[in-house]
């Protein structure tokens, strides 16, 4: 059925809809990872945003169990070049099509994905809106609406894919795809700050012998300590970081408590609580395939990434240090207080999907950790 | 880290000759490495033994040694040019083991010479099968059940626990040269005595078949730091069983989860940290059983690949320049990324399009060979095509071919059964589209093909769209904007749709562009453009925008070669490079256009904007009507281009150079005889026929033996020699579908001399580049021939006779740039055989045995130049002697008949070059492969009308010292004359015979040649034993002249070696 999708500078990319009908907006951003569209798909860090892959075929392993990264869908719309009119893997247990339309969410396919991206690359990433059906047809309207629809800047979408209630985490990997698998039943305890937390995130920590006790966004300082862990895990998650002001008073609040380890929106987090800033991306990097240098080590990690804001390179951290780079455009990509013993990288170290190459960051936070025992 | 200073001067090693399994994807990457190692400021020694690549022209490197790659010579030219380090990785297996075999032998201890790019370690832990397999399992990984044998007991030994199919793959060997599939005792036998000969170490892995799983390919690097990127993914359409060489290929891989295919990237990386690869390289081959997704670690090569230039292709990061500067100590952050120019190498493509490899077969000039595709390689070239999906990739790269198949189609009239989709031949993928077209169940297709239900899936939906177009009478003008577009997204071609719809191609795409259907291009960037690509690498589709760019600057398109075949190669390759090279120089903008990804055409450092596209009329014209060049060059990529030059002219391109009118006055028969008769030049009796009566009429008159052949054919297809009615009547049946087909019938020149001239016209004069004489009497196809410049038997009167039919000819034709025409002499009487209006495959030999660019110049003089202006006025002379020598892939197709004829069957060539005619002749054998013996037995078994030549042959190999062998007929000619010869059983005769004696190591030598046109079943099992055996064979007694000749000299006098450029510094 006709589906468009409408930019708010009123550029229309026709195509074929499928999933779930009807009409959605969000931020439109495009991932230029080959593989993965399950764990995209169910990433929190996603809300609010409309999904272009920039891979052509989509869909072609279908849907199975072990891949989401959360409990649901959280893109509001996703876009492809060409839909699989079939599944053929041996992990597959659905079709992409039905799960979409399961959940509520429009896909559409067929789209001129390469010359969206252009689009994207030279005029940033604005508003859009995407529609399956019956309104597919009227671009001036769905221009409107897309221009109507909330600005990513500003926006703290945190509330909306938080855990509703604090809960354990005890699951690690499964031994086909990862090595580590220490017993976690009794190693010390974390506490990980749920922004739209990634499960891939839980099982690294649960394989390295953690016991994980997962928190609510808005859970205060006060509340953590009681808990008595022995360090702290800043999650990743959706839309403005300088929005979650609470999240990052809290965090200035635990800064030389415990041992504190952010990903992405709790890099970024972590960033402002030590008095640093945050800016809007251009069009932001979302992709398995970036170059991160560390800068300790001078070695390269191919990295996943999705954010669209970034920690504004030569704001003042309070004494803590740039420790990693993208170098596609240098990009601060990690940072540490040596001091406060906080540490935070931009990018996934637990991938999902993207290489491997960054797992050592953990191992990091574990000695962080065991320190502090 | 910066890179090295403690080194300033590096050997590299080419492949040698394009064979089966190493093509010229080995001068790709040897350019690349050139060019990289000499823009960093190192002095590069060159050795390769194949003048038809571009690396061996002087100007890449600053010492060329043409020359045999044999540690002996090796070992001179290292004592000669005092490297101080060697790179072993981007010429293939030969290079890699040449390396192993010098560092082992001592050599490079001797001479100082450091190994980089690779150590001794991993080399041989990757190729050792069994050290490799026990080193992945010791990391855990997981591989086949095999072991490692050395007999053919050993390997039944080990069937038995394990139980059949049983692989076999040899050790040290390239293309999986020897490997097989065994299903039981009796095949196991022959395989494993097969792979176990093959095998430099007599060793061979016997392996549980992994039949019917999945199978990946990743290509990788890593440098000093450990900092490790996986350039590319590569998905096998055929499943296990198929060697990757002969398998439709994918990139990237489609049907992996992110889980999947990270955890083939940490397997690899565990596979590097263990084997030591750090700076450089390498792919890694998986097996996925696709029921419970299991990884099995096939093998891995630490080295650059016919893969890793595909996958350069396919992604636009070039591995084998990078692979050239991460030896010599840079890292992958420290190297730009040529195409953002903003961002570095040390990151992943991410491809937005898909890439489709199709294998060339040529099966058909082996008749008698096994068509069924398995462990080891068959194909002599490929495809590669770049879509927005892959429906439309597989179409285009279809087409790409140049097999005559418009798209993925079933062929006309193609059958096709459950049964038959499960053999694996060169026909598969059309028998998939038959068994779509003709309903067979899409479950049976899966089942019997085991092709991953994903691609069939997408196979199934193409047939679809066509059958709404041939099913239902469907007319042009019913086609409306929309369903022409999806159309063309999808892939079908003009030709396609015009023979569904019963119309032309030009109608087709008149009814298109006023739909407003045209192709758009997109760039090939690495990022799915996150970045502004600023390389001009692209690929058409039908999608939105534009990414061409055109400038505004005068341009020219050199229309490329398309897929290496037999009789089309590097050479035309070498000619394209040239002519673009040539070009820039005159301040051109060059626009290459070429489908084949071995190529160093098709790297986008060589022209000024690359189109990655099928040489069709309608894909030319739509890059014509978006770059709209001055002038179109399609004489420099062989016969591709020709074929289409007259459809582009009649659609408005403008071909420069020869005129398509010329290029159809020498390819036209009749208009060449006239053209010939006019001249006075003669040429042997010839007719043209359609049917089999005027045939036997015609071959009457003109006298047995005659030289029939299809018209319009490529290295001489077909062709072969009969010497009586019988014989002609079973080759029109066999060779020829009438329907008003022509078939040429000549006089077949007996005994005489061919020779080969190459040279240049600007309309007003006519300069020789090189005279080349053949080896081989006349009889042998041009390209099969070995052949010698200067001409080494061939009289002044005669030679002064061809120079002057040749400038004839050339301004009778009046050709504008490179022409090449075929001469015989007979009798004193000097007959034009052949001329053809283009660039030939002795060009790149000729420019490097005289220092003359002649492809270079061909260009020039497209573009207006004159030879005055040119300066190249005079016939160069020739310092020496320059042989060139064919290369065969017998070896791959054991069975069949290796005795030369007119039909064209070697894959490459080599040179030898050297002061005398036999030490140049000695070169050129060793180069081939086939190193001649200074002592032996010699076997001769030699045709009645060769017995008198044989004499004095005899003669002299026993005054050389060898013991002489021959069957009853032969041994009592000899005896006769008073020589001593032992006598052997003919193979009817029973054993012990001949082909015992050359199994048990106890002959050096064969000279046999054939007996008139009947193949006689003795000896063509002996000349195929001969090449399983690697015992060197003479099939001709002029080559045995020269073989003898060149055996005396070798013992009177060592070889030398001398490089390209100290050899023109001493000419001049």
């Amino acid at each position: 059925m006709q589906a468009a999708l409408v930019l708010e500078d009123g550029r229309v990319f026709p195509g074929e809809g499928f999933g779930a009908q009807g009409c959605a907006t969000g931020e439109i951003v495009f991932n230029t990872s080959m593989t993965g569209y399950q764990e995209i798909l169910t990433d929190p860090s996603y809300y609010g945003q409309i999904v272009a892959m920039t891979v052509p075929h989509v869909g072609n392993t279908g849907i199975n169990l072990e891949d989401p990264e959360s409990r649901k869908v959280w893109v509001s719309g996703f876009v492809v070049r060409s839909l699989s009119p079939l599944v053929s893997n041996w992990r597959n247990r659905g079709d992409l099509a039905t799960y979409l339309c399961e959940r509520g969410i429009i896909g559409i396919t067929g789209v001129a994905t390469r010359a969206l991206v252009r689009h994207i690359r030279e005029r940033g990433v604005m508003r859009a809106v995407v529609a399956h059906g019956s309104l597919a047809d009227d671009n001036i309207a769905l221009a409107d609406i897309a221009r109507n629809s909330q600005d990513m800047s500003g926006a703290n979408l945190v509330d909306a894919v938080t855990a509703e209630a604090a809960y354990n985490w005890t699951q690690g990997s499964d031994a086909q795809w990862y090595g580590l698998h220490e017993d976690n039943s009794c190693g010390p305890l974390i506490v990980a700050y749920d922004f739209g937390i990634k499960r891939n995130i839980l099982r690294m920590l649960a394989d390295r012998g953690l016991r994980i006790a997962v928190v609510p966004a808005r859970t205060s300082p006060a509340d953590i300590l009681k808990m008595q862990p022995a360090g702290v895990f800043l999650s990743n998650g959706p839309g403005d970081p300088a929005a979650v002001d609470y999240a990052i008073a809290n965090v200035r609040a635990l800064l030389g408590e415990l041992p504190i380890f952010g990903i992405c929106l709790g890099h970024q987090i972590l960033a402002l609580a030590l008095g640093g800033k945050t800016e809007k991306m251009r069009f932001g990097h979302r992709g398995g395939n970036q170059p991160v240098k560390n800068l300790d080590s001078g070695a390269v990690e191919i990295a996943a990434h999705n954010h669209g804001f970034a920690v504004s390179a030569g704001s003042e951290l309070g004494g803590g240090e740039i420790t990693h780079l993208n170098l596609n455009d240098n990009t601060v990509a990690g940072l540490r207080h040596r001091g406060l013993r906080a540490f935070s990288v931009q990018y996934h170290p637990e991938a999902s999907p993207g290489p491997h190459d960054s797992f050592y960051l953990f191992d990091e936070f574990v000695d962080e950790v065991a320190a502090n025992v | 880290m910066p890179k090295r200073t403690d080194i300033r001067s590096i050997m590299i090693i080419g492949s040698g000759p394009i064979v089966i399994g190493q093509a010229c994807e080995f001068d790709y990457s040897g350019v690349q490495a050139c060019k990289a190692l000499k823009s960093q400021g190192y002095r590069v020694v060159l050795v390769n033994s194949n003048p038809a690549t571009i690396m061996t022209d002087p100007q890449l490197a600053d010492a060329t040694y043409i020359e045999p790659l044999t540690a002996q010579l090796c070992e001179m030219i290292i004592a000669q040019e005092r490297p101080d380090a060697l790179l072993p990785t981007v010429g293939g297996q030969t290079a890699l083991n040449l390396a192993v075999q010098l560092q082992q032998s001592g050599v490079l201890d001797r001479h100082g010479v450091e190994l980089i790019g690779a150590n001794l370690t991993s080399i041989q832990l990757a190729e050792d099968r069994q050290l490799f397999n026990d080193t992945m399992r010791e990391i855990g990984l997981r591989v086949p059940e095999s072991r490692v044998v050395n007999s053919v007991d050993g390997a039944l030994a080990f069937a038995d626990e394990i139980g059949y199919p049983i692989l076999i793959r040899p050790s040290y060997t390239m293309g999986g040269a020897g490997g097989g599939v065994a299903y039981d005792a009796e095949e196991l036998r022959s395989v494993a005595a097969n792979g176990i000969h093959q095998s430099p170490v007599g060793e061979v892995l016997v392996d549980r078949s992994l039949l019917g799983w999945k199978e990946y390919e990743l290509e990788l690097m890593r440098d000093a730091k450990g900092n490790f990127v996986v350039v590319c993914s590569i998905e096998n359409l055929d499943p296990m069983g198929v060697h990757t060489g002969d398998s439709i290929t994918i990139a990237p891989a489609q049907t992996l989860t992110d889980k999947e295919i990270q955890r083939l990237r940490n397997m690899s990386r565990q596979i590097f940290d263990r084997l030591g690869i750090n700076t450089g390289g390498a792919n890694v081959q998986f097996a996925i059983d696709p029921v419970e997704g299991d990884a099995v670690v096939i093998e891995m090569n630490p080295r650059v690949s016919r893969s890793s230039a595909l996958a350069s292709k396919a992604t636009g990061f070039p591995i084998a320049k990078i692979a050239a500067l991460l030896a010599v100590g840079f890292t992958l952050d420290e190297i730009p990324n040529d195409i953002t120019q903003q961002t570095p190498a040390s990151f992943e493509p991410s491809l937005d399009y898909i890439v489709v490899k199709i294998p060339r077969w040529d099966f058909r000039k082996f008749a008698g060979a096994d068509p069924v595709l398995g462990p080891q390689m068959k194909a002599v070239g490929e495809v590669m095509a770049i879509g927005r999906t892959f429906p439309e990739a597989l179409q285009k790269a279809v087409r790409a071919l140049d097999i005559g198949m418009d798209g993925f189609v079933s062929e006309p009239g193609e059958q096709t059964t459950p049964e038959a989709l499960s053999v694996p031949t060169a026909q598969r993928l059309f028998q998939v589209a038959a068994a779509l077209a003709d309903g067979i169940g899409f479950d049976d297709i899966v089942a019997e093909t085991q092709f991953d239900p994903w691609f069939v899936q997408q196979m199934r939906e193409l047939m679809r769209v066509y059958g709404t177009i041939a099913g239902e009478g469907r007319r042009l003008s019913d086609i409306c904007a929309d369903e022409m577009h999806h159309l063309k997204q999808v892939g079908f071609s003009d030709a396609t749709l015009a023979r569904l719809m019963r119309t032309d191609e030009a109608a087709v795409r008149q009814r298109r562009k006023t739909l407003g259907v045209s192709a758009n291009f997109y760039r090939v960037d690495t990022c799915a453009a996150e970045f502004q690509a600023h390389t001009p690498y692209l690929y058409s589709t039908y999608e939105m925008e534009d990414e061409a760019a055109p400038t505004d600057a005068r341009k020219v398109m050199i229309l490329g070669g398309g897929p290496n075949r037999i009789g089309q190669g590097i050479e035309f390759d070498y000619c394209c490079v040239h002519a673009c090279f040539a070009l820039k120089e005159l301040g051109y903008e060059t626009i290459m256009v070429n489908c084949n990804p071995e190529t160093v055409s098709t790297d986008y450092d060589t022209a000024d904007r690359l189109y990655f596209e099928p040489l069709t009329a309608e894909d030319v014209m739509n890059i014509v009507d978006r770059e709209q060049p001055a002038g179109l060059l399609v004489q420099f990529g062989g016969q591709t281009p020709l074929n289409i030059a007259g459809e582009l002219e009649r659609l408005g391109a403008p071909i420069w150079g020869t005129s398509v009118d010329t290029i159809d006055l020498a390819e036209d028969r009749q208009r060449c005889h006239a053209l010939m008769r006019q001249l006075n030049i003669a040429q042997p009796a010839g007719s043209s026929i359609t049917t089999r009566a005027e045939a036997t009429a015609a071959a009457a008159k003109i006298g047995y033996p005659v030289l029939v052949r299809p018209s319009y054919v490529l290295g001489g297809q077909g062709m072969a020699i009969v010497f009586d009615e019988a014989q002609l009547l079973a080759w029109l049946d066999e060779h020829v579908q009438w329907h008003g087909h022509h078939v040429l019938i000549d006089q077949f020149l007996d005994d005489a001399y061919e020779v080969d001239v190459d040279a240049l016209c600007d309309g007003e004069q006519v300069t020789i580049g090189g005279i080349m004489q053949h080896i081989e009497q006349a009889g042998v196809h041009s390209g099969d021939s070995a052949c010698v410049l200067p001409p080494y038997k061939i009289s002044y009167f005669h030679l002064d006779i061809i120079r002057e039919h040749t400038r004839r000819i050339g301004l009778a034709l009046g050709v504008r740039g490179l022409f090449n025409i075929q001469f015989a002499v007979k009798d004193d009487q000097v007959y034009v055989l052949e001329v053809n209006p283009r660039a030939s495959r002795t060009v790149p030999f000729v420019s490097k045995a005289t220092g003359h660019p002649l492809a270079r110049y061909a260009a020039q003089i497209a573009c207006g130049q004159t030879l005055s202006a040119l300066g190249f006025t005079e016939e160069p002379p020739v310092s020496g002697f320059f042989v060139k020598e064919a290369v065969f892939p017998f070896q791959k197709f054991p069975g069949v008949d290796t005795r030369l004829g007119p039909e064209m069957r070697s894959t490459g060539e080599v040179m030898g070059h050297a002061a005398t005619f036999s030490h140049a002749f000695v070169k050129s054998q060793s180069a081939a492969g086939l190193p001649l013996p200074t002592a032996g037995t010699v076997f001769i078994s030699v045709n009645d009308f060769d017995k008198a030549a044989v004499a004095r042959l005899a003669r002299d190999l026993a005054r050389l010292g060898f013991a002489l062998v021959a069957t009853d007929g032969t041994a009592s000619w000899l005896g006769r004359i008073g020589l001593q010869v032992s006598r052997i059983n003919k193979l009817s005769q029973g054993s012990p015979h001949v082909l015992d004696a050359m199994r048990a190591g106890e002959i050096e030598l064969i000279i046999n040649t054939p007996l008139g046109g009947t193949a006689h079943e003795d000896g063509a099992t002996i000349r195929s034993q001969a090449y399983a055996l690697g015992i060197p064979i003479v099939t001709t007694m002029s080559a045995a002249a020269a073989t003898a000749q060149g055996i005396k000299q070798l013992r009177e006098k060592p070889l030398s070696v001398r490089s390209l450029q100290a050899h023109y510094a001493a000419v001049n």
